[in-house]
């Protein structure tokens, strides 16, 4: 994985870049000091680190127009960074460039209930603003499994999701409006508190954009009334099939529960030992479904899932009767990761999506290359949707064992496109999987993504050497080929 | 204007006729099935891309929740193909023009969704992956063929509501979801709009998952086809529940008391008056160029019959669509009354007014907009969305950067200029 070369000539005027930057945020809100730059020199992706040239934590919005209009006069590159949980290397720093912290961005501005809406600056958690509108039974629904620490503004650029996602959508169905502001200091609003765009959707496009096309400096999302009860049920299965197809068979039935995963026997394993979550251990696949809204309508399907899942040749069904337990089947799932941490020295998270019906297939075929590199895989899965979380164990003190790991985990990847999936369901391309662009798209469609950003971006200062694998300048890219009279008469019928 | 059709019936002949088009000079008017002819300012275009050519699907995995297909495939195919597995496209697409439905490139493009809108999203929360050609005669892809994904930017989201200015889709992947097994909706009686919004708020901030808030004022009601509508005898507001059997009638129990609601209907005459709601039927005359139902042939040239305004019952009215902060609707409502004689209806529990209005009422009900939200001339003969902002105008900034992700896909201005903006 290679990043741009660092550009010499930016790096040899460093003072005068501070010097303007102090000229902007006074004090504290200039980093130089190589002590205190570490604790930006990476993200969630530790395996990759790089100090920044210089970190500016801005508290106004005039002052963000301002940084960013500074820097592209002086050609200097920037690094928006939320909390820094990306999993895929997002707020990865540049030796070149300038690392924006929108860390000190952490007010709710408004809740208005009226219009079922928070209005909230980018620094706030995710549970923040649940936290914020719970005492009148509200919720923000997309819940990251780092929703403790995670940003809305970082949510937005990596459209987040979670484990709830299938029933309620991901960050961009449920965010309402947007400030922004572009690389030349424009600022914009996008959306508000009505629903849908007056012109082209740009909040769809910035939402997922993994801080490519500009820094969010405001965030209206949508807030909704907690489900009046939540019930799960744990089900066991002889095989991976078995578990897959009764996923199938409830969506086939008309039901999109609120969470469905799976858990493959590593995973169940480690999740066991871990928090005693009272899972059965001689199964092979492990389903959590959980069920939520009034209690009769609970109650209906709690009884429909646990017919299906005889039907589907469960081995093992138990339905939780208190909300402790409930959270007792869930405390395995959501410790899944430190878990496998805990038999592992190392673990690395893949994240792709494959089309359900591909499952039994890709877990044999990653049961195959397990075998063939040496290196253990446990298994999460967000099953309702097809998100799939290979868990890669390995040593990094091991030479090798990280670049097996990584040639693993591209290999997985590579099956989930191959199989009609994608590359990232919810943790976004960043550095990590930008070299693996090239397995999904062919060059005309990461041409035209490329042009889009040049719309935003044209000197592309903005988080360069993320998403995209080769990077083109954007007159290159709009050079537009017309042959005169090359299909004089193209062989179209016509009236 | 339109004097010759291009129908190509593949991908690749899009392409070819997308280059021709680039090399000639020549935009290009898109066209499925014409359907949606009337949304959006009329193109200046001699030639047409009709794409009802490119028509089949070609995936649908019910239990993956996915359809991909072409994207001049009808509507009609494509509901009863769903409808067969019990499944629906959860966002309601509106047939607000002639009933048909249209293709799904066209429903996609114009980015239109119907009451279930505050629940489950518009056609852009649905809309997976694409595969079209640019103005610039490149076929590429976006998006993907599953239903969660973030690689890359969002390309489909883009699309939706684009009204072709920036592609020619030639295949469309959406997110199918369950159809609702049963339905029904509480009915209030005689609320004045204020009042009748706040108890749609209450509704909506309610934890019995409502799919449907509108509110007909009284003049509306009685025009309803619904007889519990329209023998309500003055204004009605409507509040939907969806869902399995047990769960709705469970909801129905809990949220009437608390709504005081004054009637309860079933499934049938539900269904048909979230029917008038999300097609807006009432005004089905208003603005309309011709006698309706009026899908202009796609192949057929047509010619600009301006401005004649002989639509249905309300005289020469046009038709616009405001999205407002929902607690915002009747003062909206109020501010356009002082100048305007209008008539309204409320859906999405007040965020969305349909408003039939007289001609050239574009800057007074805009200037109406005071808390946000956008209007759009939805209806109207074609010499006068010739002339009008029929899309919300943009500020400066946005409009220029508009215009640089138009470029960014059309730098030549080949795919149905103007459509939405005059030079874009």
């Amino acid at each position: 994985m290679k990043m741009p070369v660092p550009d010499g000539g930016i790096i040899a005027r460093r003072r005068e870049i501070v010097e303007a930057l102090r000229a902007i945020v006074p004090g504290e809100g200039v980093i130089v000091d190589e002590n205190e730059l570490r604790a930006y020199e990476c993200d969630g992706l530790t395996a990759y680190r790089q100090l920044p040239m210089v970190a500016v934590l801005p508290s106004t919005v005039e002052q963000v127009s301002r940084i960013l209009k500074t820097c592209k006069a002086m050609g200097v590159k920037v690094v928006p960074r939320g909390a820094g949980t990306s999993l895929s290397g997002g707020a990865l720093p540049l030796a070149d460039g300038v690392l924006l912290g929108m860390g000190k961005f952490k007010r709710i501005i408004e809740i208005d209930y009226a219009n079922r809406c928070a209005v909230v600056q980018p620094g706030v958690t995710n549970l923040g603003i649940s936290n914020a509108v719970a005492h009148e039974g509200f919720y923000y629904a997309p819940d990251p499994s780092s929703q403790i620490a995670c940003t809305i503004g970082g949510n937005i650029a990596e459209n987040s999701g979670g484990v709830h996602c299938l029933k309620y959508g991901l960050t961009t169905n449920n965010v309402l409006g947007l400030e922004m502001v572009l690389m030349d200091g424009t600022v914009l609003r996008l959306g508000g508190r009505h629903l849908d765009a007056g012109g082209y959707d740009l909040m769809g496009i910035v939402t997922g954009s993994e801080g490519l096309l500009g820094v969010v400096t405001e965030v209206t999302v949508r807030i909704l009334k907690k489900p009046a009860t939540a019930r799960a049920v744990l089900l066991g299965f002889p095989t991976s099939e078995q578990g897959g197809d009764c996923v199938a068979a409830i969506i086939a039935a008309g039901i999109i529960p609120g969470g469905m995963e799976m858990m493959d026997r590593p995973a169940i394993h480690a999740a066991e030992a871990f928090v005693h979550a009272g899972y059965p251990l001689d199964v092979e696949a492990l389903l959590i479904v959980e069920l939520d809204g009034p209690a009769a309508e609970v109650d209906h399907l709690i009884e429909r899932v646990e017919g299906i899942a005889r039907d589907k040749g469960a081995c093992y069904a138990r339905v939780s009767t208190s909300e402790e337990e409930r959270l007792a089947f869930w405390a395995g799932r959501k410790a899944a990761f430190p878990a496998v941490g805990r038999i592992s020295p190392d673990y690395y998270c893949m994240d792709g999506t494959i089309p359900r019906k591909a499952l039994p297939l890709v877990l044999q075929r990653m049961q195959e290359m397990s075998e063939r590199c040496g290196l253990r895989v446990a298994n999460v899965f967000h099953a309702g949707d097809g998100n799939l979380h290979p868990l890669i164990l390995y040593d990094a003190n091991k030479p090798g064992e990280l670049e097996a790991a990584e040639a693993f985990g591209n290999d997985i990847l590579r099956l989930c496109v191959e199989v009609g999936g994608v590359l990232t369901g919810e943790h976004g391309v960043g550095v990590e999987k930008r070299d693996l662009m090239t397995d999904q798209f062919d060059e005309a469609d990461l041409q035209q993504q490329q042009r889009l950003k040049c719309a935003f971006d044209p000197d592309g200062l903005l988080n360069p050497g993320k998403v995209f694998p080769t990077l083109h300048r954007c007159a290159e890219l709009g050079r537009l080929h017309v042959h005169q009279g090359e299909l004089r008469f193209p062989d179209i019928p016509r009236f | 204007m339109t004097t010759t059709t291009l129908k190509p019936e593949t991908a690749g002949q899009v392409t070819d006729a997308v280059r021709w088009a680039l090399s000639a000079g020549e935009p290009l008017e898109l066209v499925g099935a014409g359907s949606r002819r009337g949304l959006g300012r009329p193109v200046q275009a001699a030639h047409a891309l009709d794409l009802s050519g490119l028509t089949g699907v070609v995936a649908y995995e019910p239990e993956e929740l996915v359809l991909t297909a072409l994207a001049g495939t009808p509507m009609a195919e494509i509901r009863a193909l769903l409808a067969g597995r019990g499944q629906h496209l959860a966002f309601e697409p509106p047939d607000i023009e002639t009933g048909t439905g249209g293709t799904l490139g066209g429903l996609v493009a114009s980015g239109l969704a119907g009451p279930r809108r505050i629940s489950a999203g518009s056609a852009r929360d649905h809309t997976l992956g694409i595969a079209g050609v640019s103005g610039r005669g490149e076929a590429y892809k976006g998006g993907g063929k599953v239903v969660k994904n973030v690689t890359g930017y969002d390309l489909p989201k883009l699309m939706a509501g684009s009204f072709g200015t920036l592609t020619a889709l030639t295949e469309i992947t959406v997110k199918v979801l369950p159809a609702p097994e049963d339905t029904a909706t509480l009915l209030l009686f005689g609320l004045d709009d204020p009042t009748a919004i706040d108890a749609l708020g209450e509704a909506l901030r309610s934890p019995y998952e409502v799919s449907g808030a509108a509110h007909l004022p009284a003049g509306i009601a009685a025009r309803s086809g619904v007889p519990a509508l329209a023998r309500a005898g003055g204004a009605v507001t409507l509040v939907r529940l969806e869902g399995f059997g047990p769960s709705v009638a469970a909801r129905v129990a809990m949220l009437r008391p608390e709504l005081r609601a004054d009637a309860v209907i079933g499934r049938e005459e539900s269904l048909a008056a979230w029917r008038e709601v999300r097609d807006a039927a009432w005004f089905a005359g208003v603005g309309a160029d011709g006698p309706l139902p009026n899908p202009p042939p796609p192949s057929s040239p047509s010619t600009a019959s301006a401005g004649e305004g002989r639509g249905g019952g309300s005289g020469d009215g046009h038709l616009w669509k405001l999205s407002v902060p929902p607690a915002a609707g009747p003062a909206t409502v109020a501010i356009i009354r002082r100048t305007l004689d209008v008539e309204v209806v409320y859906d999405w529990g007040g965020g969305l007014v349909w408003l039939a209005a007289p001609p050239d009422s574009g800057p007074a009900i805009r200037a109406a907009l005071t808390v946000g939200g956008h209007a759009t001339l939805v209806r109207a003969p074609e010499a006068a969305r010739a002339a009008a902002e029929v899309f919300q105008p943009l500020p400066g900034p946005l409009m220029a950067l508009s215009r640089r992700v138009k470029d960014s896909f059309d730098p030549n201005g080949i795919l149905n200029p103007g459509r939405m903006y005059a030079g874009l």
